[in-house]
Formats: C-alpha cells, sequence, structure tokens
C-alpha cells in the first residue's frame, strides 16, 4: 500500500473534518499508553485515567471559555446535540413539550426534535441564512426549548445567538456550536450547547457537551454509572486528551488562522462571482473564517464535485444530485439559494494561498465544460 | 395560470428542468408565461432561484392537469 506524500494537499472540506493537529496526534500517541484504566477504578492505573480525563476537561472549559464541571464528552458531536437539546427538553416536560428551532439547523437537531414527543416549529431565515429573529421569538413563548446554531455548517453565516439569548424569556436555549467551536469564540447566553472535536482537529469520535451550572438538563436516554452522569459508556480517555489538546492549540493559533482564512475566502468570492450565473450564497462579512459557498446555475453538483476531484480538490456539496435521498440541502432552500450546482470549499489549517490559487484556475473551465455537454 | 408553453419536465433529474427552462424561454414573447412541470424535489427551490439571478419574473406553483408539481414563469425580457 502506498500513501501520497501529503494527504491533505488539495483538501479542502475542513466543515465536513478537519486534519488531524499535530498536538492531538502527539498526545493520543502517549495517552493511548497512559489511559487505558478505568477511570472509577482507585488503583494507579485507575487514578492515572481519572487525571488524563480531567485534564481533558479542564483544557477544553479553559478552550470553550467555560467552566470544567459544564463540559462532558459524548461519543459525536451528534451525540452531544442528542444529549444537549433533548436533555433540555425533557427538564421542562411540566412546562411544554414543544421545540422551536431555526430552519437551518443541521440534520442531528431537526432528527432529533423529529423524535421528541411534541411539536416542533421551524422559523424562517434571510437571504444569507439567519434567522428572523422576530419570527423565532414569536415561536418562542413558553415552550420547552429553542435550538439556535452559533454559526451555520453549510454556508458559514453566524447566528444572533447572543441576542435571542437576552431576548427568551425564561426559555432555555440549546447551541449546536459544531461547525463553529474552535475557530471562532462561543456565543453567550445559552443553557446548553455542543461540540465535535474531528471539526477543530481532534479525532473523531469526541463530542462535547455543555450545561451551564445551575441549569435544569434530565438525561433523555438511559443513564450510566460513569465519571460523569450527564454521557453513557466507558470514557474514551485518549481521544479526549487529544481533543484537548487539539482545540489548545487551535485556539492559540486562532487570530492568526482566521485572519489568513479569511483573506483567502475574499479571494475566492471575488474570483467565483466571476465567473457567470454564479449563486454565492452566505453572509460574506459575519461569517466562520474558513467557509464559502457557491452554486452555478446549470452544473449537476455531483459531476463538478467529481471534476474537482480530477484536478486533485476535495469538496463537498450540499446539492440534492450528490445526496442519496434526492432532496436538497434545506439550508440553501429555506435561504432562497439555488440549490443544485453547489460546492462548499473549506479550508483546512495547512491550505495554502498557492491551493486556492490552484482552485481558482480550475474551476472556470471545470464549470465551463459541464456547461457545453448541456448547450449552454 | 394558463401558459403559452408547458415544459414535460416530470422524469428528468436535477438540474435537468432548469436546462430546459433556459432552453426554452425564448420560445414564448416577453409577457408571456412559460410552465415546468418537474417532481424533481429541488426544482421547487430552483425556478424561484433562477427567475431571481435571470431576471425573470417567478409567477408561482400550481398544478398540471395530472396533479404533477407545475412551475411558471413571467418571461420580462
Amino acid at each position: 500500500m502506498t500513501y501520497p506524500a501529503d494527504p491533505t494537499a488539495g483538501y479542502l472540506d475542513s466543515a465536513s473534518s478537519e486534519p488531524l493537529h499535530p498536538a492531538a496526534r502527539d498526545t493520543l500517541l502517549a495517552a493511548l499508553d497512559q489511559g487505558y484504566a478505568d477511570p472509577r477504578r482507585l488503583h494507579r492505573p485507575g487514578r492515572s485515567a481519572r487525571l488524563l480525563l480531567d485534564n481533558a476537561r479542564a483544557v477544553v472549559a479553559d478552550g470553550l471559555g467555560v467552566r470544567p464541571d459544564e463540559v462532558s464528552f459524548t461519543s459525536s458531536g451528534t451525540e452531544a446535540v442528542h444529549r444537549g437539546l433533548l436533555g433540555l427538553h425533557r427538564a421542562r416536560a411540566r412546562v411544554s413539550d414543544r421545540i422551536v428551532h431555526s430552519a437551518v439547523e443541521h440534520s442531528a437537531v431537526l432528527h432529533a426534535a423529529e423524535w421528541a414527543p411534541g411539536e416542533t416549529v421551524s422559523a424562517p431565515v434571510d437571504e444569507r441564512g439567519r434567522v428572523r429573529v422576530d419570527e423565532l421569538l414569536a415561536a418562542a413563548d413558553g415552550v420547552a426549548v429553542v435550538a439556535l446554531q452559533a454559526a451555520n455548517h453549510e454556508v458559514g453565516t453566524l447566528q444572533p445567538v447572543a441576542e435571542v439569548a437576552e431576548r427568551l424569556e425564561g426559555v432555555p436555549l440549546f447551541v449546536d456550536a459544531c461547525a463553529a467551536a474552535g475557530r471562532v469564540e462561543l456565543p453567550t447566553g445559552w443553557a446548553a450547547a455542543a461540540a465535535s472535536a474531528h471539526k477543530w482537529g481532534g479525532p473523531a469520535g469526541v463530542g462535547v457537551l455543555l450545561v451551564r451550572k445551575g441549569v435544569r438538563w434530565t438525561s433523555p436516554f438511559p443513564r450510566d454509572d460513569r465519571v460523569d452522569d450527564r454521557s453513557t459508556g466507558f470514557e474514551n480517555v485518549p481521544a479526549a486528551l487529544a481533543a484537548a489538546a487539539a482545540l489548545q492549540a487551535v485556539v492559540a493559533e486562532r487570530a492568526e488562522t482566521a485572519a489568513r482564512q479569511s483573506a483567502l475566502v475574499d479571494r475566492v468570492r471575488a474570483a467565483v462571482v466571476a465567473i457567470p450565473d454564479t449563486d454565492v450564497v452566505g453572509d460574506p462579512v459575519d461569517r466562520l473564517p474558513h467557509l464559502v459557498t457557491f452554486s452555478f446555475l446549470y452544473v449537476d453538483g455531483e459531476a463538478l464535485v467529481h471534476a474537482l476531484g480530477r484536478h486533485g480538490f476535495g469538496v463537498a456539496s450540499g446539492s440534492a444530485c450528490t445526496a442519496s435521498t434526492l432532496e436538497p440541502s434545506h439550508v440553501l432552500a429555506a435561504m432562497g439559494a439555488l440549490t443544485h450546482g453547489n460546492v462548499r470549499l473549506s479550508l483546512a489549517r495547512g491550505s495554502t494561498a498557492d491551493e486556492v490559487e490552484r482552485f481558482l484556475a480550475v474551476l472556470p473551465d471545470a464549470v465551463a465544460e459541464i456547461r457545453a455537454d448541456v448547450g449552454l | 395560470m394558463t401558459p403559452a408553453l408547458e415544459l414535460d419536465c416530470r422524469d428528468l433529474p436535477c438540474p435537468r428542468p432548469i436546462i430546459e427552462l433556459a432552453r426554452h424561454l425564448a420560445d414564448v414573447g416577453v409577457g408571456e408565461l412559460l410552465a415546468v412541470v418537474a417532481h424533481d424535489p429541488a426544482a421547487r427551490h430552483d425556478v424561484p432561484a433562477w427567475c431571481r439571478m435571470r431576471g425573470q419574473e417567478y409567477a408561482g406553483q400550481d398544478s398540471a392537469a395530472d396533479g404533477a408539481p407545475r412551475f411558471v414563469v413571467r418571461r420580462v425580457s
């Protein structure tokens, strides 16, 4: 078996998963040997595992600006979303069973809301993908819980979380921060939030559930007798510690990374609008630093992903023609954006200006060739 | 609504209904209606988006004679 010299060359899909940060890799390898034991046991290896787990919790808390006792590790970002949203919902059962969410939440939020007993209400967004705050709040009076993401995972637009939190009177707010955590500071005012380590350069299989001190949260699933009663199952101590190491490194580098990535995204946006019949989607300014989304009229999204792949670039697409369901992206649809011919480009930590220029050099012809095939 | 031309795109996958729409716009006069009949779930979003991007007017959604979703565009230029 042979591997390419640089497995991340041409990889422009960090919003799906960021390549493992070197700090996480070093920590993971060391912790695999040290953190194998059951952190509940009183013997020396158990105490060592417990120490590593508590250390991971403290470092993640510091990186996300919360208290260590507000941090729980789960087996994925999706599990953290499920526990966060449904735990707030369960604790409010006597008040209401209704959930209000924005129309552009991640499918993990939508599936959890659908699974919960009670009605769900979807609040519309504007053409940049930002929730219409007045309409969200009008639907939120007296409900069990409101769900609003920190930033959109497909188009990068930041949501007005702090404003919504301030204006919600007594209704707890759940924030899916999976797309944003590590890349920008977390917003304020939420009762519970979720994040995912592989989105910031930690290993896959580590989610982070945050529940604010004093917030009422009741487990929506069977309980367990582990270190942390907000999660279940044997703790993956080495992965949690590696996730913490990656977060610490990413937050330390964040100002530099965000400035560099934001300038590259500006460059992409400017170049892509020069291609005829292109819809550049999402807020141009108030957005995540690393992500940009655009759609080309008359272009099959799957054909474009493959064409760019042949040039060595890995990008994602929200178009129906690339999805198993044949349903277009509910995010693009809610925004009124063109849903076909869609590309989501997201810069990894190591993505270079040269890589972006090479991408922009092949993109116009890739689009033109697909259009020429259909005679447009 | 009574379109001057109705395009049968019932069995075409995304983005073919939009491609047919673009190809046949010139087949109707300025001010006339052009309809696309499509089962493709993206058409509901992409016909209005096409109108916005191409400076045409989206006249709305109704049903074809057999009940299939029909999306109607008014040619304005």
